[in-house]
C-alpha cells in the first residue's frame, strides 16, 4: 500500500555490478517506502536476479559503482548475515537443498541470529516449537516438514513454501521475492501468494521479482518497473503489468532506445 | 560349546616351506619384532606367538611400490624406534569414558590391561567381558579356536601384533543371549616411544545380539594441549559373528596428533547374521584401516559406515574388503572424507561378489568433501563381480563446500564461519548419527564441531 510520507526504507541510486569482470547492472535506481510492494519485472538477462543478489550480498557479484541506501545505513559495506539480521530477506529463486542440516533447526538458529541482532533473548527449542506451529500456518505447511533436511527432496512448491515460511518466521522489512512464482502450478502460487498477502504490513516492503504477469493477479503491486539490460527504464502502476503481458516487452525498450538517441 | 562360525585354518601349516635366506629381510621390522617378542608368554598362546614371528621374519613393511600401499608411504614409521612397555599407568580417564558403558569397560593403557580402570563386576549374565589373562582355563582354551585364526593372519601388521600378544580383550557372547549395554574396549596409548598392540576378539554365538565401542586414544584424548608424543599403535580386533547373530560396531580412531596406527579389524559371518561397523577416524598423523569381511554364509547383511575427518598433514587410508561368497548376501556400504588443509585422506573399497554369492545386493558410496585446495583424495571403489544374478551399485563423488550453500545460510543470518560448520557437522552427522550408543554420538559430534579444520581456507 502506498502510504503518504512513510519512512524510505530503501534507497538505489546509480547502481552498477559485474559479474565475472562482465557488467550487468548499468545505473539501477529505486526507492521503495514502507508499506509498499514494487514488482520488477523484465526479460530474461535484464539483471532482475542480478540486482536481488546484490541487495542480500551475494560475494560471486562485484558492485562497481553507485550506493544502496537500508533504513539509513550504508547496505553496500555489510555482510550478507548482517544484511539479513538487519531487515533484508531474500527469498531463493532456487532454494538449495542442504542435506544432514534438519530444517527445524536451521530455521531456529536463523530465527535466533535475528533475534540476538535485535537485542532480544534467544529463545528454547519448547517455545520456538510453537512459534513455528502458527508460522506454518501461513503457507499451509505440513508440520512433517520440519524434521526433514532443508529442502531435500522438497518438491518446487514446497521450497518456495519452506522460503515463505522463513519470510514469515524472520519478520523482514523488506522481502525481496526472486522469481518466487516460476515453476509453481496454480495451487501453489494461490498459497505463496495467500502467504506473501498476509505478511505485508504497513511496517514492512516487498519488492517482487518476476517474469511473469501472473502473480501480479495474486499479489497487487503499487508499483511496476521493467528493468532491461541492467536498468531500470520504465516504471508505472498495476496496469503497466498488464500492458506488458498483452504487448510483451518490445515495445518498451523501443521507446527507451528512442529516448536515449535524441 | 557349540559355535557356527568356522575358523580358516591354521597359518603357521603352510610356513614351513620358506627358506632362510628370506629371513629378516628387513631389519627394521625384525628390531621392532625383537621388541614385541620380548615378553614371554606359556602354552598354545607362546606357539601362536612364534608362529606368527617365523612370518614376520619372512616379510618386510609394504611400500608404496606395493599396490595396496601406493599412496601410504610408511617411510616415516622408519624413522623412529618404539618400546614395549610392560606396565599399565595410571591416568585419569574420566573424559573417556561413556556413561552407557560405565559397568561394562574394558581399559588397555599402552597395551597393557588396566583392571582398576576397567569395570566389568556387574555384567548381565551370558556375556564375558575380561582380558584375557583372568579368564579361567577352561575359556581360554575357547578363545584358543578362534584367536588369530581370521583370514589374513599372515598379513605383516597382523602377524606382528599376533607375535606380541601378552593379553586381549575379549568379549563372548554366549547363544541366544541379548545384551543391551554396549561393551567399551577403550585402549589408551600415548607414551613417546612406544608401540602398543592391542588385540581384541569377539565371539558372537548364534542368535546373540551385541553392541561394541572399539577406541583408540591418547591419554587426555585428541584435544589435549599438551606436547604429542611419536608412538605407534598396530591393533588387530577379530570378530565372529555366529549364525542369526547381530553385532553392532563403532570403531573410534583418536590417536594423537604425531602417533602412527595400523589397524585391523576382520570379521567373520556365519548365516544369516548381521554385522554393523561405524568406523571413525579423526586422529593420528598417519592411520591405515583395514577392514576385511568375510562371509561364510548365506543371507548375511553386513552394513559398513565410515567417517574420515582430518587435517593439519594427517594421512588417513581405509581398506575395506568385502568377500561375499554365499547367495542372497546384502552389504551395504558409505565411506565419507572430510579433509581440510594438507591432509590426505585414501579409500579403498572392495567388494567381491563370485558366482556362488548370486542375488546378492550390493551398494557402495564414497563421498569425500575437500576444504582446502591442498588436501588429497584417493578414492577407489573397486567393485568384482562375476554371478551373473546380483543387484550391485557404487559411486564416488568428491565436492567442496559451495558457495551458493554458505550464501543460502548467510542470507538468513548465520554468520559465514557458522554456515562451514554447520555444513561440515550436517556431512558428518549422517555417519555419526547412526551410532547407536547416545553419548559417543554426541561425544563425536562435539569433536566433530570444534575440529580445526573447519577454519577458513582463503
Amino acid at each position: 500500500m502506498i502510504i503518504e510520507n512513510s519512512e524510505v526504507v530503501l534507497s538505489v541510486r546509480d547502481l552498477t555490478a559485474n559479474v565475472d569482470g562482465t557488467p550487468i547492472l548499468k545505473g539501477v535506481n529505486l526507492d521503495v517506502r514502507s508499506g509498499e510492494i514494487h514488482a520488477i519485472m523484465g526479460p530474461n538477462g535484464s539483471g532482475k536476479s542480478t540486482f536481488s543478489k546484490v541487495l542480500a550480498g551475494h560475494p560471486a557479484y562485484e558492485v562497481t559503482g553507485g550506493e544502496v541506501i537500508f533504513q539509513g545505513q550504508n547496505l553496500l559495506e555489510l555482510e550478507p548475515e548482517e544484511r539479513a539480521r538487519s531487515g533484508v530477506f531474500l527469498a531463493f529463486q532456487y532454494p538449495l537443498e542442504i542435506p544432514g542440516v534438519s530444517n527445524l533447526d536451521f530455521l531456529r538458529v536463523a530465527y535466533n541470529s535475528r533475534r540476538k541482532a535485535q537485542g532480544l533473548e534467544e529463545i528454547d527449542a519448547f517455545d520456538f516449537d510453537d512459534l513455528i506451529e502458527e508460522k506454518l500456518d501461513v503457507v499451509k505447511m505440513n508440520p512433517s516438514f520440519l524434521s526433514r533436511s532443508l529442502n531435500e527432496g522438497f518438491s518446487g512448491g514446497e521450497k518456495k513454501r519452506n522460503e515463505i515460511l522463513q519470510m514469515a518466521l524472520l519478520e523482514p522489512k523488506l522481502g525481496i521475492l526472486d522469481e518466487t512464482d516460476s515453476g509453481l502450478d496454480i495451487d501453489a502460487l494461490r498459497i505463496v501468494a495467500n502467504g506473501v498477502n498476509q505478511l505485508a504490513s504497513p511496517e514492512n516492503s516487498t519488492i517482487l521479482i518476476t517474469h511473469y504477469q501472473r502473480l501480479l493477479d495474486y499479489i497487487v503491486p503499487d508499483f511496476v518497473h521493467v528493468m532491461a539490460n541492467g536498468q531500470i527504464i520504465t516504471s508505472g502502476g498495476k496496469e503497466l503489468a498488464l500492458e506488458l503481458e498483452s504487448r510483451g516487452y518490445d515495445w518498451v525498450l523501443e521507446e527507451f532506445a528512442a529516448e536515449v538517441g535524441v | 560349546m557349540t559355535i557356527q562360525v568356522s575358523p580358516s585354518p591354521n597359518p603357521n601349516s603352510n610356513a614351513v616351506s620358506l627358506t632362510s635366506a628370506l629371513l629378516d629381510r628387513d631389519d627394521y621390522l625384525t628390531g621392532l619384532l625383537n621388541q614385541v617378542i620380548a615378553t614371554k608368554t606359556e602354552g598354545w598362546l607362546q606357539d601362536l606367538r612364534q608362529s606368527a614371528a617365523s612370518w614376520v621374519r619372512h616379510s618386510t613393511i609394504p611400500t608404496t611400490r606395493e599396490e595396496e600401499w601406493r599412496f601410504t608411504d610408511l617411510s616415516s614409521l622408519r624413522q623412529f624406534q618404539f618400546n614395549v612397555e610392560t606396565q599399565s599407568i595410571q591416568t585419569d580417564i574420566s573424559s573417556l569414558t561413556l556413561s552407557e558403558a560405565a559397568n561394562s569397560r574394558l581399559v588397555f593403557v599402552n597395551g597393557v590391561f588396566a583392571p582398576e580402570l576397567s569395570a566389568v563386576a556387574h555384567l548381565p549374565s551370558g556375556i564375558v567381558v575380561s582380558n584375557l589373562a583372568s579368564l579361567p582355563v577352561v575359556e581360554q582354551e575357547s578363545v584358543q579356536q578362534y584367536l588369530a585364526q581370521a583370514e589374513g593372519a599372515q598379513e605383516v601388521f597382523t602377524a606382528l601384533n599376533t607375535a606380541g600378544i601378552t593379553d586381549v580383550a575379549v568379549v563372548w557372547v554366549k547363544k541366544n543371549v541379548v545384551v543391551e549395554t554396549p561393551i567399551h574396549l577403550l585402549f589408551i596409548s600415548g607414551e613417546t616411544a612406544t608401540i602398543s598392540q592391542p588385540r581384541c576378539l569377539v565371539v558372537a554365538e548364534s542368535g546373540s545380539q551385541v553392541s561394541l565401542v572399539e577406541e583408540y586414544t591418547n591419554r587426555r584424548g585428541a584435544e589435549s594441549a599438551e606436547e604429542e608424543g611419536v608412538y605407534f599403535t598396530n591393533a588387530v580386533t577379530e570378530i565372529w559373528v555366529g549364525d542369526n547373530a547381530q553385532v553392532n560396531h563403532t570403531r573410534v580412531e583418536r590417536e594423537g596428533a604425531e602417533a602412527f596406527h595400523i589397524g585391523k579389524t576382520a570379521i567373520a559371518q556365519a548365516r544369516d547374521s548381521r554385522y554393523t561397523c561405524h568406523a571413525i577416524t579423526l586422529g593420528a598423523k598417519l592411520s591405515r584401516h583395514n577392514l576385511e569381511i568375510l562371509q561364510t554364509g548365506e543371507q548375511t547383511e553386513t552394513t559398513l559406515n565410515g567417517l574420515t575427518m582430518i587435517s593439519g598433514k594427517q594421512l588417513a587410508d581405509t581398506h575395506s574388503a568385502i568377500a561375499l561368497n554365499y547367495p542372497h548376501g546384502i552389504s551395504k556400504q558409505l565411506h565419507k572424507c572430510i579433509v581440510g588443509d594438507r591432509a590426505h585422506a585414501v579409500f579403498n573399497g572392495k567388494v567381491f561378489v563370485p558366482k556362488p554369492a548370486q542375488l546378492t545386493n550390493a551398494t557402495q558410496m564414497n563421498r569425500n568433501l575437500l576444504l582446502s585446495s591442498k588436501a588429497r583424495i584417493d578414492t577407489k571403489p573397486q567393485l568384482e563381480i562375476t554371478a551373473d544374478n546380483v543387484k550391485c551399485a557404487h559411486g564416488a563423488t568428491v565436492s567442496q563446500l559451495e558457495d551458493d550453500e554458505i550464501f543460502y545460510l548467510q542470507s538468513r543470518g548465520i554468520d559465514e564461519n557458522d554456515a562451514r560448520k554447520l555444513l561440515i557437522n550436517a556431512f558428518a552427522a549422517e555417519v555419526i548419527n547412526q551410532i547407536p550408543v547416545t553419548s559417543l554420538r554426541e561425544i563425536l559430534l562435539n569433536t566433530v564441531n570444534n575440529l580445526k579444520s573447519i577454519s577458513l581456507d582463503s
